[in-house]
C-alpha cells in the first residue's frame, strides 16, 4: 500500500510540473491583459507604466521562471484585477464551489442510487422504464438551459425559492457554509439540482446495469438457495458488489463537479470558484487562471489517489494484487 | 418608426428622491462585479461607480456628467497655471474625523501610486502639483495651462489622510481603510458574491433615500432579468435587448433608458501603403484603398445607420455623425449621421479608382459592445452591396484588443478596418479626439488609441489649442471645430450611440447614466 502510494505521488509530481509548463505558456499566448485593464484614457507612458508593474514587460521564461520560485514558496502570484494573491482568492472562493459541489454529490448518490435499483430489480414496470427515459434527457439536456428553466419556473412562476446568489453564511471551522441556515439552504437547491442533474442521470444508469448483471449470477442464486431474504441479498451482496463502478465513476465525477460548475455558478451567480475563473478568463486576469488550473490539477490527482485507495478497502483483489508485486 | 430618448436632466444638484425616508433596503443586480474597495486600485467604471457610494470626490459628475461640487464648493483658475480649490467646510468622515486639506493632498499622493495596480489614476493626476494654502484651501499648480482640470479632479476619489492613505489595497477590502465622506458607509464586501453600504445620515449633501444598499454580480444576462422578475433584486443594469420588447409589456418592471457616452465607430488602416486585411478582387496586394478619403466617405455613406438601429440594436441606440451625442461640451451642431447613399457611395469608389471594388476583412470583438458582431456582420453585408467584398471575423475582447493596438509584427496595430468603441470618460469631446484622432505621439500622451494612425496636422493644431484653453466658451468652439475637420476628413466612420436600458421592479425607476454607472443615488421611488 506504502510503495503504492509513493509510487503515485511521484507520477502525480511529473504530471503537476509539465501541466505548469503547458498551463503558464498556454494561458501566456493569448490576447494582451494591459488593453483589457488599462483605462481609455491611458495614455502611452500610463500603459508602459503598466505593463512595467505588472511584470508583463519581462521576457516569457522569465515570468516562468519567477512563477516557479514563487510556486515553490506557496506563492502563485497576484491578480491583476484584484490585487490579492491569486491562490488566496480562489481559496476564499472554494467553500462556495465545494459545498456546491457535495450537495449535488449527495443529490446524485441519494436519488440515482435508489432510482436506479428500482430500475433494475423491476425493468419491465412502467415506473422504471420512467426513470430511465428521465435519465436520458438528464444526460442530453444542456447545463445552462435547465438552469434557466429551473429559475423561470420555481423562482420567477412559483416564487418558492430565489433566482440567483448565495444565502445567509455561518462559520464552522473558519469555512463560511451556507448550508446550515434555511436561506442558504433555498439557495443551494436550484444550483445544486442542475449540477447533480447529469451525475444523478450517472448514478440511475451505472446502478441499474450493476443490479441486473449482478442478480444473475450464481452468488445471488447461491444465496437465495441458503434461504437469505431478499432484503439481505440486495443491501448486502448485490450492492457491495456494484458499488466498485459506482464509486469510481462518482469519484472521478466529483472532480469534475468542481472543475466544470463553471456554466451553473454563471447562471445562478454562485460564488464560487468556477465563476472566478470564467471572469478572470474573459479579463484576462493570468494569474488566477494559472492558479486555478494548477489547483485543479492537484484536485484530480488526490482524487484518483483517494478512489484508488477506496478500491482497495472495497475490493480485496486490488489489495492482493498489490502485495504480490 | 421612430425611438425618443429623453435625456433626464438633473435640476439642481444630485436628485432628490420622492417620498420620505424610511427603512428600506435596495438590491442591485449588476452586469460587472467590482474587484475591490479601493478607490484608486483600479480605474474602471464598475469600480468607480460603487466607490462613489463611500467616497465623494471634490467635484461630483451628475447623471449627463455635467460638473457640480462635492467636497470644493468653488474651482477657479486664479492664473493659467494655478487652479484654486475652496473645500466644503464641516464635512466629517464616516469615522468622525474633520475633512480638510490634508485629505486632499494625501489622496492626491496615494492615487497615482497604489501597488500592483493594473490602471492606476496617474492618468489624472499627473502633471498637477496640489499645495495646501490653508484647512481649506488648495491650489493645483500644472506646468501647462489645463482646462480639463474639472474633469480630471473629479474622476479622484478622496480619501482618508488619518486610516486610508497609508493603507493597502487589502485594508480597503476589510473596510477598515474604507472610509470616506458619501452618502454611505461601508459595511461588508465579500468578493463575487456582494457588497453592502448603509445610508450615512450625518452626509452633508441630500440623504439618500435608501438605509441600506446591497450590490450583487450577476454576470449571466438571463439571470439577471429572471432575479429581477422573482424579486430577488430591485434594479438590474444591462438589460439585454433581445429582452426589451418581452419586459415592456409586463407590469412589474421598468424600464428606463438613456444614451451613453460611448460612440460605436470604425477605425480604418490610414498608416500603411499594403494593408493586410485588404487585397484586390483576385487575392492580389493592392494599394490601400483607405489612404484616400474618397473609399473613406464611400464606406460611410454605403452604411445604413437607421437599420442598424432598428434592426440589429432593435431601436436601442442613436446614430451618430460625430464623437458625442447632442448636449455633451465639445459637439457641433452641424453635424448630423450621413445620410445612406449607396449609388453615391459606388460613384466615389469609381471616382477613386476602386469601382470594381475590393476585398477586406472587418475585425471587432464579441463580448464587448451590445450586440457588436451582430454590428460586424451587418456593415459587412452593406459594404459587399457597394462592390466592397467584405469577410468578418470576430473574437473575444481578450484577444481582440490586443491585437488591434499592438498585433502587427512590429508592434503597431494589426487589422486594416475595426469596430470599435469609445466611452468619453470626461464627459466632453477632448477625450476622444485626443485619443482617436490626434496622430498618434507617445511623447505627448496623444492618439494613444489611434488604431488607425490618421494624422492631420491642421486637425492637431486645433485639438491641441483646445486642450490649453481655459476659456470655456472658446474652448467648445474649438472642439466643434476640430471634431468638424475630423468628420470632414473621415478620421473614423461613427455609426451609433449606445443606449443603456436599467430595469427596475414597479414603483421604483432608475435615472439613467451617460457614464454608465448604476448608482444607489440614481434608484427613485415614482
Amino acid at each position: 500500500m506504502t510503495v503504492f502510494i509513493i509510487r503515485r505521488l511521484l507520477q502525480a509530481s511529473i504530471v503537476v510540473m509539465l501541466m505548469s509548463v503547458i498551463v503558464f505558456f498556454g494561458v501566456n499566448v493569448i490576447g494582451d491583459p494591459v488593453y483589457m485593464l488599462v483605462s481609455p484614457d491611458a495614455d502611452q507612458q500610463d500603459i508602459a507604466e503598466a505593463i512595467a508593474r505588472l511584470g508583463l514587460d519581462r521576457p516569457i521564461w522569465e515570468q516562468y521562471w519567477l512563477f516557479l520560485k514563487g510556486a515553490a514558496t506557496g506563492d502563485l502570484g497576484n491578480s491583476f484585477i484584484f490585487g490579492e494573491p491569486a491562490l488566496r482568492l480562489i481559496l476564499h472562493h472554494m467553500p462556495a464551489t465545494l459545498e456546491l459541489a457535495f450537495t449535488a454529490l449527495f443529490l446524485a448518490v441519494a436519488i440515482g442510487i435508489p432510482l436506479g435499483l428500482y430500475a433494475g430489480l423491476y425493468p419491465d414496470n412502467p415506473i422504471s422504464k420512467g426513470i430511465m427515459a428521465g435519465s436520458i434527457l438528464g444526460f442530453s439536456l444542456p447545463t445552462f438551459w435547465v438552469g434557466l428553466m429551473l429559475i423561470i419556473l420555481f423562482a420567477v412562476e412559483l416564487g418558492w425559492l430565489p433566482a440567483t446568489g448565495r444565502g445567509d453564511t455561518v462559520s464552522v471551522l473558519g469555512f463560511e457554509t451556507s448550508l446550515l441556515t434555511l436561506d442558504g439552504l433555498s439557495h443551494i437547491i436550484l444550483p445544486a439540482l442542475n449540477l447533480a442533474l447529469l451525475k444523478i442521470s450517472l448514478a440511475v444508469r451505472l446502478t441499474r446495469a450493476g443490479v441486473r448483471e449482478a442478480m444473475s449470477q450464481d452468488y445471488v442464486k447461491f444465496a437465495r438457495a441458503k434461504g437469505l431474504s431478499t432484503r439481505r441479498i440486495i443491501f448486502v451482496h448485490v450492492m457491495k458488489n456494484i458499488m466498485i463502478p459506482v464509486v469510481t465513476v462518482m469519484g472521478l465525477e466529483f472532480g469534475s463537479l468542481i472543475g466544470f460548475s463553471v456554466v451553473t455558478e454563471t447562471i445562478f451567480a454562485w460564488p464560487g470558484m468556477g465563476k472566478l475563473l470564467i471572469n478572470a478568463i474573459l479579463q484576462l486576469d493570468r494569474p488566477v487562471v494559472v492558479a486555478y488550473l494548477m489547483i485543479m490539477v492537484l484536485f484530480f490527482v488526490v482524487i484518483n489517489l483517494l478512489v484508488d485507495v477506496l478500491y482497495s478497502i472495497l475490493d480485496p483483489r486490488v489489495r492482493l494484487q498489490d502485495q504480490n508485486k | 418608426m421612430k425611438t425618443t430618448i429623453t435625456l433626464a436632466v438633473a435640476a439642481g444638484l444630485m436628485i432628490s428622491a420622492v417620498g420620505m425616508a424610511s427603512a428600506e433596503k435596495l438590491v442591485v443586480g449588476l452586469a460587472s462585479e467590482t474587484t475591490s474597495m479601493d478607490p484608486q486600485f483600479h480605474n474602471t467604471g464598475p469600480n468607480n461607480a460603487l466607490s462613489l457610494h463611500v467616497f465623494d470626490r471634490l467635484i461630483l459628475q451628475n447623471e449627463t456628467q455635467g460638473l457640480y461640487p462635492g467636497l470644493a464648493v468653488s474651482w477657479t483658475p486664479v492664473d493659467d497655471l494655478t487652479w484654486e480649490f475652496k473645500l466644503r467646510e464641516g464635512v466629517k468622515f464616516h469615522d468622525g474625523t474633520d475633512f480638510t486639506a490634508d485629505d486632499v493632498l494625501c489622496t492626491f499622493e496615494r492615487a497615482p501610486d497604489v501597488p500592483n495596480s493594473p490602471a492606476s489614476f496617474a492618468t489624472y493626476t499627473k502633471g498637477k502639483t496640489l499645495v495646501k494654502i490653508d484647512d481649506y484651501t488648495v491650489h493645483i499648480i500644472t506646468e501647462t495651462p489645463y482646462p480639463l482640470m474639472g474633469n480630471d479632479v473629479s474622476t479622484v476619489a478622496i480619501i482618508s489622510d488619518s486610516v486610508g492613505c497609508d493603507a493597502s489595497t487589502d485594508d480597503f477590502n476589510a473596510g477598515t481603510a474604507a472610509i470616506g465622506t458619501g452618502p454611505y458607509k461601508f459595511q461588508s464586501y465579500t468578493p463575487g458574491q456582494s457588497v453592502s453600504f448603509v445610508r450615512n445620515d450625518d452626509y452633508w449633501g441630500e440623504i439618500p433615500v435608501w438605509t441600506e444598499v446591497e450590490f450583487r454580480p450577476i454576470s449571466s444576462a438571463p439571470s439577471r432579468v429572471a432575479a429581477l422578475l422573482a424579486g430577488d433584486v430591485d434594479l438590474i443594469s444591462g438589460v439585454p435587448t433581445t429582452d426589451i420588447e418581452t419586459l415592456k409589456g409586463n407590469d412589474s418592471v421598468t424600464l428606463t433608458q438613456g444614451p451613453s457616452n460611448r460612440v460605436i465607430y470604425l477605425h480604418m488602416d490610414q498608416f500603411r501603403e499594403n494593408s493586410p486585411y485588404i487585397k484586390a478582387l483576385d487575392g492580389s496586394d493592392i494599394m490601400n484603398p483607405l489612404l484616400d478619403v474618397r473609399v473613406r466617405r464611400a464606406i460611410s455613406m454605403a452604411i445604413n445607420r437607421d437599420v442598424i438601429v432598428e434592426r440589429v440594436m432593435e431601436g436601442v441606440a442613436v446614430s451618430a455623425g460625430q464623437l458625442l451625442p447632442d448636449g455633451f461640451f465639445g459637439v457641433s451642431d452641424n453635424l448630423s449621421p450621413p445620410a445612406y447613399d449607396p449609388d453615391g457611395a459606388k460613384a466615389l469608389l469609381a471616382e477613386a479608382g476602386y469601382g470594381d471594388g475590393f476585398q477586406m476583412t472587418i475585425h471587432g470583438p464579441n463580448d464587448r459592445y451590445i450586440n457588436d458582431a451582430k454590428i460586424a456582420e451587418a456593415i459587412a453585408q452593406m459594404l459587399t452591396r457597394v462592390g466592397i467584398q467584405t469577410a468578418v471575423e470576430t473574437m473575444p475582447r481578450s484577444v481582440y484588443f490586443g491585437r488591434a493596438s499592438t498585433g502587427s509584427p512590429e508592434g503597431l496595430p494589426e487589422f486594416s478596418f475595426i469596430l470599435v468603441g469609445w466611452g468619453a470618460g470626461s464627459g466632453e469631446a477632448s477625450s476622444p479626439l485626443k485619443a482617436l484622432i490626434h496622430t498618434n505621439d507617445s511623447d505627448k500622451g496623444y492618439g494613444a488609441t489611434n488604431r488607425g494612425r490618421h494624422s492631420n496636422a491642421a486637425i492637431d493644431a486645433v485639438i491641441q489649442e483646445a486642450l490649453a484653453t481655459v476659456d470655456d466658451a472658446k474652448r467648445q468652439d474649438l472642439l466643434a471645430q476640430a471634431t468638424e475637420m475630423a468628420m470632414e476628413n473621415v478620421a473614423i466612420i461613427p455609426t451609433h450611440f449606445q443606449v443603456n436600458t436599467w430595469g427596475a421592479r414597479a414603483g421604483l425607476s432608475y435615472i439613467p447614466r451617460t457614464d454608465e454607472y448604476t448608482i444607489a443615488m440614481g434608484a427613485v421611488k415614482e
